[in-house]
């Protein structure tokens, strides 16, 4: 992180946002005008609570949180193919003016005139409450705030009000950006602690309903299943004062309608839709279309490699030489999606994640490694997939299914309801799946340590164990806290070719995450989190 | 009639709290697991053991009854994980959308199917009468979501007719000011016409796909009785003794035929409520069946439990309002009582 930016950009906010504040606000009935500032998206599904500290809450309700809350810093937008996308390697203050990274701490300074939408300023005992708030309450909060070595209320110190530091437990290159993920958002804790009970300490109750932060947005109405209205905070000092004064979220389960509502020009932005209609909107071409890959995320199809057949490498190299990759990109994504598969046989190996197998379809090549592997009589074994998400995953399973077969591995697919799935995939049993892991941080470590590490997290699906793999991965985490670029490229290289060869699970490919927008939308940013950030849309 | 009502509410304890204890058992032997679901994508074995405490499921199944029970006693229902409300709330301002809708379908479906059944059945064998056979026939293959889809289209998409499938009221209107929770009464008592004009638009649809499902059971129930009265003695002596067509046909026939056409609309009332779930679904209705299903998916046990205890009370009432209607429309219902 460079200092000289970071002053420049938080200048340039606060001009930004002086300006913005000058406007007069516009009142018309008139609905053409009223629609002019309001932004109409649509969904299949909502938020179940507003606050991401709160008991599971789902994903959509990270949108929420992040539209409503402020962190101490976030990242520069950068560009990426033509769709403006996260900067992972630079960060800016949001809430935060000045960020100061020492060696064992980072101090930031907060921006003096930030206040929460009640109008209370934001001083350093809200800072350091909400992140106790985020290492205390344990489950998913608690978990991410770990994964960047944040785990204890002592890291957090407020040196005065508007100083705070973060002590670090051990050096992790994982520390900075995790203080910019979703989950340590700033609360007004003053507010949250009035509304708390002796039961609930920490105010999870309050803020699943209500919004409490200092963000661009609040939640004025929320009709949990229906609808979620936002409202602009004029005083935000976060960034430029968004152009958009009310976003209106309407959960529409139909997928047809949706698109029926987009195609009428009555909605204003669908998250999300079947492939094969946004396919077809890109065709036509009356639509903004974005498809961005997921950063850090993979389809795949796992392995449990600790019971027959798949314990034998090379019947899971026969399994990744009869899988139809190509049909699967055309018949089941549309070709929206980023193959993982079919790299040249000589392409090198690259420090990236993720990166393409050299795996392609030859059952010839399968029915060989088979009868090597002395399964030449075939194998009768179940195929499983998530029904939450049918919509991929059935298709794949049937033309999975169908190749395996031809190379004496024959498989009963086995549907497995949405709220059962984690269950199912945490016993770590189920022989043969397909399931998507995607990544908040973009490193390949991360990914890899969640993924192949033998610590056997509920990521390792495949329950893969290999001593070579952890030298790799706890090298290029240490590689990277002391920025020692060649061992870091060296070790992510090994993990990688030994992650290919020892093939535990397959790469299919990188899914999209894709938004359909009216013409007159502009604006649109990807974030790691994959959801939509309300504050740089804007319309005509 | 104070007597029947109240042997008729005794009658309906038990089977009360026989659903409250099968749908609490009903709910846990379910497959998914509450606390890993909600532990979110990224949960550890532990976030989920710390989730499934704080939600109670670490106890054993009759703590969790007891639990429940007492719960109850006190008028709560519980709190739904996938949308984060009392459900006790959340039925109370789904139900009147629900029901809302339905009555309007049902409603709708009455007046089209029992004048057409009377006629079928006063013409039988006519064009009419086929023409009856016919639309009631496609009313009942029709899937509810398919001819609520083909309506959206048509409707909505192609001619521009209706408004977008968006649920009871267009974006940048504000509900009236709840005191039935129905939209359109309510907005009448506000003298609000644009909104209930709104409201209306939005009902038309969705009430329109309801009613051609219920369309055909009721139009083929009254075509039926009437059939089975018009053919029988006191109608040949009306007849005979030079009643008019009208009198024959309405004031005898007609309010004869009526008792199994009621049974039919009780039966044909929670049809509705079950085809209401996939009418929802296509138009955005934030009604109680969405809902329920949504729980049921998430195995989020709460709504569930509360979604059947509300259904079971309805239950009970509407066949309460049943056996009093048979009461009010033959007298000799009311003696057997």
């Amino acid at each position: 992180m460079n200092r000289r930016e970071f002053m420049k950009s938080a200048s340039a906010t606060a001009v930004a946002s002086g300006a913005g504040v000058a406007a007069p606000a516009v009142f018309s009935p008139a609905k053409a005008q009223a629609r002019n500032e309001t932004l109409l998206i649509v969904s299949e599904s909502g938020p179940n609570n507003l606050d991401i500290h709160g008991v599971g809450t789902n994903v959509p309700g990270y949108e929420a949180s992040w539209n409503t809350y402020d962190r101490l810093i976030t990242h520069e937008m950068t560009e990426k193919e033509g769709v403006r996308y996260y900067d992972r390697d630079k960060l800016k203050g949001e809430l935060a003016e000045d960020m100061n990274i020492g060696d064992m701490s980072v101090t930031f300074k907060l921006k003096k005139n930030a206040t929460f939408q009640d109008g209370t300023p934001v001083t350093a005992k809200d800072v350091k409450w909400s992140l106790d708030r985020a290492v205390s309450v344990g489950g998913f909060p608690t978990f991410q705030m770990k994964a960047g070595s944040l785990e204890k209320p002592e890291q957090f110190v407020v040196v005065d009000d508007h100083t705070v530091r973060v002590d670090f437990l051990r050096k992790d290159r994982l520390t900075i950006p995790d203080l910019a993920v979703i989950v340590p958002c700033v609360i007004n804790s003053e507010l949250v602690k009035k509304n708390a009970t002796e039961k609930d300490p920490w105010g999870l109750e309050y803020t699943k309903q209500n919004t409490a932060g200092s963000g661009a947005y609040r939640v004025t109405k929320w009709t949990p299943g229906t609808e979620v209205i936002f409202e602009r905070f004029d005083d935000w000092k976060g960034g430029p004062l968004p152009k958009i004064k009310r976003v209106i979220w309407r959960m529409v389960p139909s997928a047809g309608n949706r698109r029926a509502l987009m195609e009428r020009g009555d909605a204003d932005i669908s998250y999300d839709l079947p492939n094969k209609d946004f396919v077809e909107l890109k065709q036509a071409g009356k639509l903004n279309i974005t498809s961005v890959p997921y950063s850090n995320g993979v389809q795949y199809i796992g392995m449990n490699v600790k019971s027959p057949p798949f314990d034998n490498p090379k019947v899971r190299e026969a399994v990744a030489y009869a899988i139809p990759y190509e049909k699967i990109m055309e018949a089941v994504l549309y070709g929206l999606g980023r193959p993982m598969f079919g790299a040249p046989a000589d392409a090198a190996t690259k420090v990236a994640w993720p990166q393409p197998t050299k795996f392609k379809t030859d059952l010839a090549k399968a029915k060989q490694l088979m009868a090597e592997a002395g399964y030449a009589g075939g194998i009768d074994t179940t195929l499983s997939f998530d029904l939450g998400f049918a919509g991929v995953n059935e298709p794949i399973c049937v033309l999975l299914q169908e190749n395996l077969a031809q190379i004496g591995i024959k498989t009963t697919i086995n549907k497995i309801p949405g709220a059962n799935w984690r269950t199912e995939l945490n016993k770590k049993v189920l022989p043969l799946y397909t399931n998507v892991f995607s990544g908040w941080l973009d490193y390949p470590e991360y990914f890899f340590f969640w993924c192949y590490h033998g610590s056997n997290s509920v990521f390792n699906t495949m329950s893969y164990q290999s001593a070579a793999m952890d030298t790799f991965i706890d090298g290029a985490r240490a590689a990277a806290a002391s920025g020692d670029k060649a061992a870091y490229d060296t070790d992510v290289k090994g993990m990688v070719d030994l992650a290919f060869a020892d093939v535990p699970r397959i790469p299919l490919y990188q899914p999209f995450v894709n938004v359909a927008m009216q013409k007159n939308i502009t604006g649109y940013e990807y974030w790691f989190h994959r959801r939509l950030d309300y504050r740089a849309f804007q319309k005509g | 009639m104070l007597k029947l009502l109240g042997s008729r509410l005794a009658t309906a304890v038990p089977s009360l709290i026989g659903v409250v204890i099968v749908t609490f058992l009903l709910t846990r032997v379910l497959p998914g697991d509450t606390a890993a679901y909600f532990a979110g994508p990224a949960a550890t074995p532990q976030a989920i053991a710390e989730i499934r405490t704080k939600l109670g499921l670490d106890k054993s199944l009759p703590a969790q009854f007891a639990d429940y029970v007492s719960a109850l006693a006190h008028g709560d229902l519980g709190s739904s994980l996938s949308t984060g409300q009392p459900v006790a709330t959340e039925i109370a301002s789904r139900l009147p959308a629900s029901a809302e809708l339905t009555l309007a379908g049902l409603v709708l479906a009455l007046l089209i199917a029992v004048p057409f059944g009377i006629i079928a059945a006063v013409r039988q064998g006519s064009w009419i009468d086929h023409a009856c056979r016919i639309i009631t026939t496609a009313g009942v293959s029709l899937p509810v979501f398919f001819t609520g889809l083909l309506l959206v289209y048509v409707f909505y998409f192609k001619l521009g007719w209706a408004p977008a499938p968006l649920g009871r009221l267009d974006v940048f209107f504000s509900a009236p000011e709840t005191v039935t929770g129905f939209y359109l009464i309510d907005s009448l008592i506000a003298r609000d016409f644009e909104t209930f004009r709104a409201a209306l638009a939005q009902l038309a649809v969705p009430a329109i796909t309801l009613a051609i499902f219920a369309l055909a059971p009721i139009a083929r129930m009254t075509r039926a009785s009437m059939l089975a009265v018009l053919s029988s003695e006191f109608v040949r002596t009306a007849k005979a003794a030079g009643l008019t067509d009208y009198t024959v046909i309405i004031t005898y026939a007609f309010r004869n035929a009526m008792l199994p056409v009621v049974t039919t609309l009780g039966m044909v009332f929670s049809f509705l409520l079950g085809a209401n779930v996939l009418v929802e679904k296509v138009f955005a209705w934030p009604g109680i069946g969405s809902y329920a299903v949504e729980a049921l998916i998430t195995s989020d046990y709460a709504p569930v439990q509360g979604f059947v205890l509300a259904m079971a009370i309805l239950y009970v009432i509407l066949n309460l309002l049943i056996d009093l209607a048979y009461g009010i429309i033959d007298p000799r219902a009311r003696s057997e009582a």
